[in-house]
């Protein structure tokens, strides 16, 4: 393999970085088994014995609350045989016993029974073999993040700038919190991780690819991703970015005009920010909701969001749900609503933007030529108030961020 | 019973037909004002107003999906996958305020580049007659594995 510094440029990155088997396997271990990973959300598990199952990269994780209310992660797997212990996709348990021989888990982990004890000579398996636990967990406004490193960067640190995203999403929520309980629709690609991840950021193809959609819908969208819009691409730092459409809501000034909506259509709604949080509320619904690139996994796409899986060089499967705010069941109607009819396998948005990842995967099976240009804007990057590089909306900072943090997890010893 | 059988019969290849053809104008024109077509996801029985569905179209969604696919810069659908179905195991499963509703199975071959893809499942129409013959009300899709991922699904199911 060559060296990845010769294969990720300031400017651009060689195709093979989508295409070589040896590199998925390598990020893998350096990126998905070794930073952050965004796993699910303490809504998911909303009482004591509750779980659900989830991954990291590749690895299987059950995510439970135990019976003390603690939120626990585990790899999905038999401390005996490995046989997958956890089957159900979500339920409620204070245990897990392995169809396999029977051997039974607490939903904290520990090895609670096995059958037929006189067969280990009256041992002690007990002690030494509880599920394996993920090593660190760790949550941010109710957001569960895995890490299968033993020691790290906290999560706080890892999120950096971008925890003021999480702050502005659940800040929608009259209560102060989302709730993820819509389920989430699971949609299978033919593309390489990245190309999710990078066609989720680029502020320059909606205009083209969605561009169907936004004629047949009079949809303003496509003009938050124009020439001349004022919106910015921004380099959160640690492979996070954020395409800011604020300025262009600022200019417009009009409260849920992010949503495509007036105040008038959600008075249930909009009183109840208003009570909440007084004169700050308008600037809230002003502002709306993010569009942040959490690397490497968990895209928050204003009313929805998307988690990126992996599963082989070629292949990523994407969860998708509606962001549910709690204490807002008129405005939730609508975001559901509207998620249904954007993402998904079937979306009006979303099945476009998967037929361009794949019809990328494909393109750069041609060997020439070997690279993909990250150009765009490099000229006019500048720094914002609070010292973030940032583009225009439609520049490829957001990519060229993203791809030096993955230069720097990938290079490092 | 024997002849609404069929005449119903006769109305769901028609559909199937159209859709398999991408004939978009002939296949809205078979829904009524207040259509629904749903495909959910997760489970055949979830509650399409609190969890997520893959399409849960009003009659107004079905006609902003029929312009989309119409436009011919869909680029999932552009070009429209080549496609076949079988309907079949059709059986009148009641009534309800005047519409018949109708169970069938289905299989579906979609020819895209490099594969060729099948999907499967129940459908549930609620269909209604009118001066204009009969109609949908309802089309429900039950894929069989609608708790599995599922690729993209840019086509009149």
């Amino acid at each position: 393999m060559r060296d990845l510094g010769d294969l990720v440029q300031a400017d651009r990155v060689h195709g093979s970085l989508y295409t070589d088997r040896a590199i998925f396997e390598q990020e893998l271990e350096r990126i998905w088994y070794h930073t952050w990973v965004y796993v699910g959300h303490v809504s998911e598990v909303p009482e004591r014995n509750t779980f659900v199952r989830k991954s990291i990269g590749r690895q299987p994780v059950i995510l439970t609350r135990d019976r003390d209310g603690e939120i626990r992660l585990f790899l999905n797997r038999c401390s005996h045989r490995a046989n997958l212990l956890c089957e159900p996709e979500r339920g409620s348990a204070t245990s897990f016993r392995c169809p396999y021989h029977g051997w039974t888990f607490s939903n904290a982990g520990e090895l609670i029974g096995y059958p037929f004890q006189s067969g280990y000579g009256g041992g002690e398996l007990k002690k030494d073999l509880g599920l394996a636990r993920v090593p660190r967990i760790d949550t941010y406004q109710g957001f569960v993040f895995g890490s299968l490193a033993e020691e790290g960067p906290s999560l706080r640190d890892h999120l950096g700038s971008a925890r003021e995203a999480f702050d502005r999403l659940v800040r929608l929520s009259p209560e102060g919190e989302v709730e993820l309980t819509a389920g989430w629709v699971k949609h299978k690609v033919r593309a390489n991780w990245k190309m999710l991840l990078e066609n989720e950021t680029d502020g320059y193809h909606p205009q083209f690819v969605h561009a169907s959609i936004f004629s047949v819908a009079q949809s303003g969208i496509g003009e938050l991703y124009g020439e001349k819009s004022t919106a910015v691409a921004r380099d959160l730092g640690g492979g996070h970015t954020e395409n800011d459409l604020r300025p262009e809501f600022r200019r417009i000034g009009q409260p849920l005009g992010w949503f495509g909506t007036t105040p008038e259509r959600l008075p249930g709604y909009v009183a109840k920010m208003r009570e909440t949080y007084g004169e700050a509320a308008d600037e809230i619904l002003i502002d709306g909701s993010p569009h942040v690139m959490v690397f490497p996994n968990l895209f928050i796409a204003e009313i929805q969001l998307f988690v990126i899986e992996p599963v082989a060089v070629d292949e990523t499967v994407q969860h998708v749900t509606a962001v549910q705010l709690k204490g807002a069941p008129d405005m939730n109607r609508r975001m559901l609503h509207q998620t249904i009819g954007s993402v998904g396998p079937a979306g009006l948005l979303l099945a476009d933007d998967s037929e361009m990842y794949e019809r990328n995967q494909r393109g750069v099976q041609a060997r020439t030529p070997e690279w993909l240009v990250l150009r765009r804007g490099l000229h006019r990057e500048r720094l914002d108030a609070d010292g973030h590089p940032v583009g225009d909306a439609t520049d490829e900072i957001t990519l060229r961020a993203m791809w030096r943090h993955y230069r720097s997890l990938m290079e490092a010893e | 019973m024997t002849e609404l059988l069929r005449e119903i019969e006769e109305f769901l290849y028609r559909e199937a037909r159209l859709a398999d053809e991408h004939a978009y104008d002939q296949w809205e024109a078979l829904w009524t004002d207040d259509a629904l077509y749903w495909v959910p996801y997760g489970a055949d029985d979830i509650d399409p107003k609190a969890r997520m569905s893959v399409i849960y179209d009003n009659r107004s969604r079905i006609a902003t999906r029929i312009k989309q696919f119409k436009t011919g810069k869909r680029h999932s659908a552009a070009p429209p996958p080549r496609l076949r179905r079988i309907v079949s195991n059709v059986e009148c499963l009641g009534e309800e305020n005047g519409d018949v509703l109708v169970g069938a199975n289905f299989v579906i071959y979609e020819s895209r580049e490099q594969e060729m893809r099948v999907w499967a499942g129940r459908n549930e129409y609620r269909v209604r007659r009118t001066g204009d013959g009969l109609r949908m009300a309802a089309k429900k899709i039950f894929l069989v594995n609608n708790d599995q991922p599922l690729g993209t699904l840019a086509f009149l199911i």
